[in-house]
């Protein structure tokens, strides 16, 4: 093949070829495509378990789906949101957004400072049009027409060969307020990426009559966006004084309150409550009321009648009469054998034959049902535990008797209520249920770009407004002389479709107009 | 605690509702007769049971309005916490704002589909849906949930009838197509014309403005659909069920109408979703700590705004204007159904309040 025998193509080179795409990218039908494929991309965030918001039920769905499941993985579709092609969506939506908004920005810049367009020649292509005789001279009509037109329009007189006329324009507000719209959306954006980088929480449980400090040591479990200091955390403090819970009598939830005295990093003290909806905000960091529960106060004494442990322990709610899971770990009976008590704690406990179960919420009739394990609680092994479970490897169930687990044993079972001493079986020694505290878990939150997210979402929100409900009209007049001396108005409007209110507006400004232009003569005449 | 009052103010509400749901009936036979009428007769200007349809659903409507009432004070709250009373409250709103295009437009063709799916909507309310009147969880106790919900509830009343607009919408424009394509070469020049140079005037107004080049063929394409209806008005000699339909549909009005009064109801319902949502979000920030966090509820709540979003688009957009767009909005309403009842009643969500299971 020779040299000239070559295509022109390539000649399109890699510049012109970016600009293909970048035309393509910007065009409203790519946006458009783009909102729908966002659309349906969310589809799945809602069907299937997310790994952010649910992991246990991820994890079931795996193990139910062994082959599905771990190709769903793999594409991301356990975690929808911060998935490669969702992100690719909407940056590439909002890539479009920029190269469409900029341009349409300065051209908008230029419109607001330039006149209106000229009348056209013609207005019998018009749809909305109206044509009368009056008196007035051409000249006189239009500058009124411009003053009546000029409250709404921008609007201006033009001298034309034989003849006067107006032009008028409004709605700029629509543009604008689209601008803004689109705008803001990526202001949202910004404030949501901003929000993530700069955000921490964690969550934390506190008994009454404690305290907690703000830093990493007191949470529980805290994570923290990659541009925060966690070593600055926000210096307060508090003291949970009170928690108060209110139920009816079918068990259901109706208020909860913790009272708390805070220290402020100042210094200064002072007493405040949080609710359920009601977070507290400590300079930006809020703290709000996740959850609550029972904390037993128990006295475990070994066989010597030693105190080897005493204190208030918390156990986890796990329903709405709060049948609440949990363990006593208790390391130092005094010789090498470790015990552990597992089980519940029933916040109104009734008896029956198949055993005890809670059927209300409050404190009315508390009980502590344990069994006992015994062996290593494995609280030095280094790996870190959950304080609210029993790690069962090193340890064994003991037996009524008072003898490790055989099948055919009956597994211990202690009941204590409150302000009973019960006997552990065997020689283990005794528990003693001495009260009832109750805890709090709090989540504290500090992010400091969700005032911006609520500012550009705001924002947006007025743009939409200004753009969907200001109506785009245009309004031309012109007065021409007649042959038997009087002058002929013709009145013509354009606007979109959907938009009802241009023939009535025509209407009224000439109604005004003949009003003022006989007003004008009647005051000449006198 | 549920004292002597609550019991008979929430049971007076439920006597109500069905009294509504009567009235509904009746007025849904009426204006279907009408509507049989319209195509049956050639003269089809006797609207008297439209007339009727019309009054009954006034008398619905105002029982309607006293069940919401009464509903609300039996709970001594706004009556919109779970899904029977967002129904009866949302289906409230779907007829205020029918009755009230009445005012600006005779409307009265759509009196059927709106009381057609009222009655639907109310009917899944009292069979699958109701719950007795009670108190609200914490996490419901929150004036943001008034604001939220309240819009929430507005914005589903006025899409509905945006929906029904814009059905109505797809059948006359499609059988406008029909009819366009059938009477090819018979059309009336005058109304073709007409159409065409409004829709070049159209143009001026885009091309010469910051309006995009699309915008100006999205205004031109609207105005290539005038001609299409201009030309369903030259009558040839139609088949029978054809002339059934164009005798119903000449009381309609023309694509682009409903198309104009569909846009101003959907862009209506998209300003409250958009709000629905930033107030949701609000919500959920005081309630939970976390303004967004993706819940099912909450990713529904965006794909319908998402998808509003592309209806205002598409109606922009070359080749998208007109029915295709109008697509857009159905869909859009379908996802508000599923999200209400499928998404509400079988997902695990959070914000699971419906009340039942
Ligand atoms: C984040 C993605 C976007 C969303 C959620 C969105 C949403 C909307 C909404 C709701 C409207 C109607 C309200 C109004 O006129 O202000 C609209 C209009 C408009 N959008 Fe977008 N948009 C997005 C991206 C884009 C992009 C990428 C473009 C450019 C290609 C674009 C161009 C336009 C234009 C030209 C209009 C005016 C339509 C008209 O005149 O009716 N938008 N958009």
């Amino acid at each position: 093949m020779s040299e000239s025998s070559t295509p022109r193509l390539p000649r399109l080179g890699v510049r012109g070829w970016l600009r293909w795409v970048w035309r393509q990218l910007t065009s409203m039908r790519v946006a458009l495509m783009l909102l729908l494929a966002l659309a349906i991309a969310a589809l799945p965030g809602s069907v299937l378990p997310q790994r952010p918001q649910d992991p246990g039920e991820v994890v079931r769905y795996l193990e139910e789906n062994p082959t599905w499941g771990e190709i769903l993985d793999r594409l991301g579709f356990f975690d929808v949101f911060s998935s490669v092609w969702f992100s690719a969506i909407y940056l590439l939506l909002f890539i479009s957004l920029i190269g469409c908004i900029l341009p349409r920005t300065k051209v908008h810049f230029k419109a607001l400072r330039m006149q209106p367009p000229k009348p056209p020649r013609r207005f019998d292509r018009f749809r909305a049009r109206q044509k009368f005789e009056v008196a007035a001279q051409p000249q006189e009509v239009a500058t009124v027409a411009n003053r009546i037109l000029g409250r709404k329009y921008r609007s201006y007189v033009v001298e034309e060969e034989s003849a006067w006329a107006v032009s008028g324009e409004r709605g700029y507000l629509r543009e604008t307020g689209n601008l803004l719209f689109h705008l803001a959306l990526l202001g949202v954006l910004v404030a949501m990426a901003a929000s993530h980088l700069l955000t921490y929480r964690g969550q934390a449980l506190v008994l009454e009559g404690r305290g907690f400090a703000n830093s990493v040591v007191d949470y529980d479990t805290f994570e923290a966006g990659p541009w925060v200091d966690t070593e600055e955390l926000s210096p307060f403090s508090f003291v949970l004084e009170r928690f108060e819970s209110e139920f009816t009598a079918d068990a259901e939830a109706r208020d909860f309150e913790a009272t708390v005295s805070v220290t402020h990093p100042d210094g200064a003290v002072e007493t405040q409550s949080i609710r359920v909806n009601h977070p507290m905000n400590l300079g930006g960091t809020k703290v709000f009321l996740s959850g609550n529960g029972y904390a037993p106060n128990v006295t475990v004494r070994n066989a010597e009648g030693e105190v080897a442990f005493s204190g208030s322990v918390p156990f986890l709610p796990q329903d709405e009469v709060y049948t609440s899971p949990g363990v006593i770990k208790v390391p130092d009976m005094g010789g090498e054998e470790q015990i552990g008590l597992a089980g519940s704690f029933l916040p109104t406990a009734e008896l029956r034959t198949e055993g005890a179960r809670s059927i209300h919420p409050q404190p009315h009739a508390p009980l502590l049902v344990l069994t006992l394990w015994a062996g290593d609680l494995g609280l030095d092994s280094g790996i870190p535990q959950n304080v609210y479970e029993l790690d069962a490897r090193n340890m064994v169930q003991i037996s009524q008797d008072g003898e490790p687990m055989e099948s055919g044993a009956v597994p211990s079972t202690i009941t204590a209520e409150l302000g009973e001493v019960v006997e552990m079986p065997g020689e283990y020694g005794t528990i003693e249920f001495n009260g009832v505290d109750r805890f709090v878990a709090l989540d504290v939150r500090h992010d400091p770009a969700i005032f911006w997210v609520l500012i550009t979402s705001l924002a947006a929100f007025l743009g939409l407004i200004g753009s969907l409900f200001t109506p785009r009209r245009r309004v031309w007049l012109r007065a021409t002389r007649t042959d038997d001396g009087r002058t002929l108005v013709e009145v013509a409007g354009l606007t979109r479709h959907e938009d009802m209110g241009l023939e009535p507006e025509i209407m009224q400004v000439i109604t005004e107009l003949k009003a003022q232009l006989s007003q004008d003569r009647d005051g000449d005449e006198k | 605690m549920i004292s002597e009052a609550i019991v008979t103010y929430s049971n007076a509400s439920d006597m109500l509702i069905y009294g509504a749901m009567a009235a509904y009936a009746v007025a849904l036979i009426a204006f279907s007769i009408d509507l049989a009428r319209l195509a049956d007769r050639s003269s089809g200007n006797n609207r008297k049971l439209a007339g009727v349809g019309q009054a009954v659903t006034w008398v619905g409507f105002l029982m309607h309005g006293v069940a919401v009432l009464l509903r609300g004070l039996a709970v001594s709250r706004v009556p919109w916490a779970n899904m029977y009373e967002f129904a009866i409250t949302a289906t409230l709103i779907a007829v205020a704002v029918y009755l009230g295009l009445q005012v600006l437009r005779d409307m009265r063709v759509l009196g059927a589909p709106v009381t057609g799916i009222v009655l639907l909507i109310l009917g899944a309310a009292v069979t699958l849906f109701y719950v007795d009147p009670r108190d609200l969880v914490p996490a419901l106790q929150n004036y943001w949930l008034i604001i939220h919900v309240s819009i929430a509830t507005i914005s589903v009343g006025v899409l509905t009838v945006a929906f029904l607009i814009s059905v109505l919408q797809l059948i006359v424009d499609k059988h406008d197509r029909v009819r366009a394509a059938e009477d090819k070469g018979a059309a009336s020049t005058q109304g073709a014309s007409a159409a065409a140079t409004d829709a070049s005037g159209a143009a001026t107004l885009a091309s010469d403005s910051t309006v995009s080049a699309e915008a100006v063929s999205a205004t031109a394409t609207t105005g290539v659909e005038t001609i299409s209806s201009a030309q369903a008005g030259t009558d040839a000699a139609p088949a029978k069920g054809k002339r059934t339909w164009q005798r119903i549909l000449k009381h309609v009005g023309t694509p682009q109408q409903l198309e104009g009064a569909a846009f101003r109801l959907n862009a209506i319902g998209f300003v409250l979703w958009t709000f629905t949502l930033i107030a949701g979000a609000i919500w959920a920030e005081e309630a939970w700590g976390r303004f967004w966090g993706w819940d099912p509820k909450e990713v529904w709540t965006f794909i319908i705004w998402v998808v509003y979003a592309a209806y205002l688009h598409a109606r922009a957009t070359r080749g998208w204007a007109g029915a295709r767009a109008a697509w857009f909005a159905i869909i859009g309403y379908a996802c508000i159904i599923f999200n209400y009842t499928i998404v509400n009643v079988f997902f695990n969500s959070i914000h699971a309040y419906s009340g039942i299971g």
